[in-house]
């Protein structure tokens, strides 16, 4: 049996939560509960619970009890970039965001491309890690798009998937290859799904707000078009697609053409292309620059319809630290990429949930069981003998997004001095409380 | 008080711009003088940071500085710190340790300005940004047209012809000469027309077929990098030469030609129209140094006070 998910020992908790609005889809719940947890599993879930002797309670009124967030889709920076960010400091970023469960990309400095670089991950994460953590493999050696990785032995040492995304699998032929030979190991190929030369010396959207500030633009065709391309050879090869980040309404209609026609995909979109357009730009904050490019408002509405309507099935952070003398740049020459761990919640429940667009327990399921299950880990579920991987949200507090208080190393968020409203209040995670801000 | 910058057109009102383009007028009967300063900015301090190749634009703002008795540092990248790999933002923190009044900024790169700023208390001008904006060559335009046409350019035509995709001066130039009131059509080969260009206000055409329609030919620069190395944005010179380039033949009598310089003579304009003492290139090269003399006066003098007369 092979583990996919690697974190410090667990301090199982003892907890009476009570009066919490428990929303969990595949539990069935969406009403006012106490929650017992007792040495990290969950006891009881029921009304008018009693604490046990020496079992610390939480008034949660008035807060939202949720199943764990699970991110398939965060760049940790291990091995070789822990300036930006390191095991610890990523995964308390994933706690304070309400994640239970997270997953690091491959394009690390040396690349996850052989198993012991697996493993020693893993080991790293047994001391480091305050939220089980787990890694995604390369699909090629040295992510260089030329010879596949050992896909088997990477599976068995417990890599979730695999992946070279930072890159684009830019030949039909390794992308072909990639999904068959996947098969063996019961994993899926996740594509960033980018023509790089389609994107040449692009650093935004290309559009009327490329047009104004004269930046070299990235055509939403430069996505659709390897969408596409991958949705036919997953088709033709019946192995198992997942899309990373797709940002166009172009790429749905593939999809949508796809799924129906019973193709193994699933796909997911960030909270900041949910939430943000290019519009964003126009005053030329590198913390705005990402890729896939925030995109215009047309497709962010059909991005969030598809999440409503599971045509895409997660919400994935593509958390990606840079380090501050990276980011302080003139916007043509800073690298892409937004932190997105603390913020993902809280920019989706406002934007999306608030004005009516998506109904909170479609927001749970996208952020916590729809991912785990493509991960193919155990669920987050508020049920009874589970291990409790919960958190609890204060819909109503608003907070102001500063870099003092971001747990990441770095400090690129796209979000910085926006107030958000809905906070994190606590996170357990494998049965340990991972994150607690200010209890009361 | 927040400091002023002029980093994009868009940081104007055409009342900005009318004071900008009559406090430059006010200082023309200073650049006939034998003795061509006045002692308006004695003790300010202007840096010139250049991080790209300029003529025109480097010398006519130092010596707008120079004739107003401000002092002014060069500097350039080649031979200063950026060469051992100081960061923008660093360079500007040093030379801010001067207290500098102003620093002019050329960069091959857009938010250059925004970072500059961000990092100092001087007043940012944006001497060209990437492809982002050239202020200052529209305001100049502006006058040179005013010279021309007479204060009110309500309702002229211009066409601006060439490299819009790749071209500040295009941006500059679209945004300032709608904020007074003209019509800008743009001409260019397909693939050097920015996508969705109509949301900028203009119309759009592929060829010179309506060129006649203009009251101002506008035209751009080609760059030789542009036919380089598989871009492939034009199949050659000479034929960009055929489709586009202005020749007399394409002209009417009474249409004014323009352009920001340095011209390739053969390809976007013809020999015989850059040599017409009728073009209005030359003029614009001397309206550079009034109209910025008045940039760098009012962003330190600010205001719609009536005070230049005294100034001189």
């Amino acid at each position: 049996m092979t583990r996919r998910l690697w974190s410090a020992p667990a301090r199982g908790a003892d907890l009476l939560i009570q009066g919490a609005r428990v929303v969990d889809p595949l539990a069935g719940l969406d009403t006012i509960l106490d929650v017992l947890v007792r040495k990290g599993r969950i006891h009881l879930v029921g009304t008018d619970l009693e604490a046990p002797a020496a079992c610390r309670v939480i008034d949660a009124d008035g807060w939202l009890l949720l199943p764990g967030f699970v991110d398939l889709h965060a760049h940790l920076r291990t091995p070789g970039r822990e300036d930006e960010e390191d095991l610890a400091s990523g995964t308390r970023a994933a706690a304070a965001g309400g994640y239970v469960a997270v997953f690091g990309m491959a394009n690390t400095d040396p690349e996850v491309d052989t198993a012991p670089l697996v493993e020693a991950l893993a080991l790293r994460a047994l001391s480091e890690a305050v939220v089980p953590v787990g890694f995604f493999a390369a699909v090629t050696r040295g992510q260089r798009g030329e010879e596949l990785t050992e896909m088997w032995e990477l599976a068995q040492a417990g890599a979730v998937g695999f992946s070279d995304d930072g890159r684009p699998l830019n030949s039909a032929h390794l992308t072909r290859r990639a999904l068959q030979y996947a098969k063996v190991t019961d994993r899926f190929v996740a594509v960033h799904a980018e023509d790089e030369s389609l994107t040449r010396g692009g650093v935004m959207h290309e559009g009327a707000v490329s047009a104004k500030l004269g930046l070299g633009g990235m055509p939403p065709v430069a996505e659709s078009i390897e969408v596409d391309r991958a949705l036919e050879l997953a088709a033709y090869e019946e192995g198992r697609l997942h899309l990373c980040h797709l940002s166009t309404a172009a790429s749905l209609e593939h999809l949508e053409r796809a799924k129906k026609a019973g193709v193994h995909v699933t796909a997911e979109v960030t909270p900041h292309h949910l939430t943000l357009t290019d519009e964003c730009v126009r005053g030329l904050d590198p913390n705005y620059k990402m890729n896939p490019p925030l995109r215009p408002e047309a497709d962010r509405k059909a991005l969030s319809q598809a999440l409503r309507s599971g045509l895409i099935d997660c919400l994935a952070t593509d958390h990606a630290p840079h380090a501050q003398q990276e980011k302080e740049v003139p916007f043509e020459d800073a690298p892409f990429g937004t932190l997105g761990l603390e913020t993902a919640f809280a920019a989706a429940h406002q934007t999306l949930v608030a004005s009516g667009a998506l109904k909170l327990p479609v927001l749970v399921e996208r952020m916590s069981q729809s991912p785990a299950r493509i991960a193919g880990i155990a669920l987050p579920t508020v049920q009874a003998g589970e291990e409790a991987n919960l958190c609890l949200v204060d819909p109503r507090e608003t907070w102001t997004v500063t870099a003092a208080q971001l747990h990441s190393k770095a400090k690129n968020s796209a979000w910085l001095g926006t107030k958000m409203k809905a906070r994190v209040k606590l996170t357990v995670a494998a049965g340990s409380v991972a994150w607690e801000d200010g209890a009361r | 008080m927040a400091k002023r910058d002029l980093i994009s057109i868009d940081d104007l009102s055409a009342a900005d711009v009318d004071l900008l383009l009559d406090t430059a007028e006010s200082f023309l009967p200073v650049l006939q003088r034998d003795i061509k300063k006045v002692p308006t900015l004695r003790g300010r301090t202007v840096i010139n940071m250049f991080f790209e190749s300029s003529t025109r634009t480097s010398t006519s703002f130092d010596l707008a500085a120079k004739r107003l008795s401000a002092d002014t540092i060069g500097i350039k990248a080649k031979g200063s710190a950026v060469d051992k790999g100081e960061s923008l933002k660093d360079t500007i923190i040093t030379l801010s340790a001067y207290s500098p009044d102003i620093i002019v900024i050329r960069h091959p790169r857009a938010g250059a300005c925004q970072l500059a700023s961000a990092n100092t208390k001087a007043s940012i001008i944006n001497a060209g940004d990437g492809k982002h904006q050239h202020p200052s060559q529209c305001l100049l335009d502006l006058f040179t047209l005013r010279q021309a046409f007479g204060r009110n350019l309500k309702g002229l035509k211009v066409a601006i012809v060439g490299d819009i995709l790749h071209s500040r001066v295009a941006r500059s130039d679209i945004a300032g000469f709608q904020l007074l009131g003209m019509e800008v059509t743009v001409i260019a080969p397909p693939t050097m027309m920015p996508r969705e260009v109509e949301s900028l206000g203009v119309k759009a055409e592929y060829d010179l077929a309506d060129l006649h329609k203009a009251d101002v030919i506008y035209l751009l620069r080609i760059q030789q990098e542009r036919i380089s190395q598989g871009a492939n944005f034009l199949p050659s010179l000479r034929e960009y030469a055929t489709v586009w380039g202005v020749t007399r033949s394409r002209l009417r009598p009474g249409q004014k030609v323009m352009h920001p310089g340095p011209i390739n003579r053969g390809v976007e304009i013809s020999a015989a129209v850059a040599d017409d003492p009728d073009t209005l290139i030359a003029r614009q090269v001397e309206a550079g140094l009034a109209v910025r003399m008045a940039i760098l006066y009012r962003t330190i003098v600010g205001g719609s006070d009536s005070d230049t007369k005294e100034a001189l």
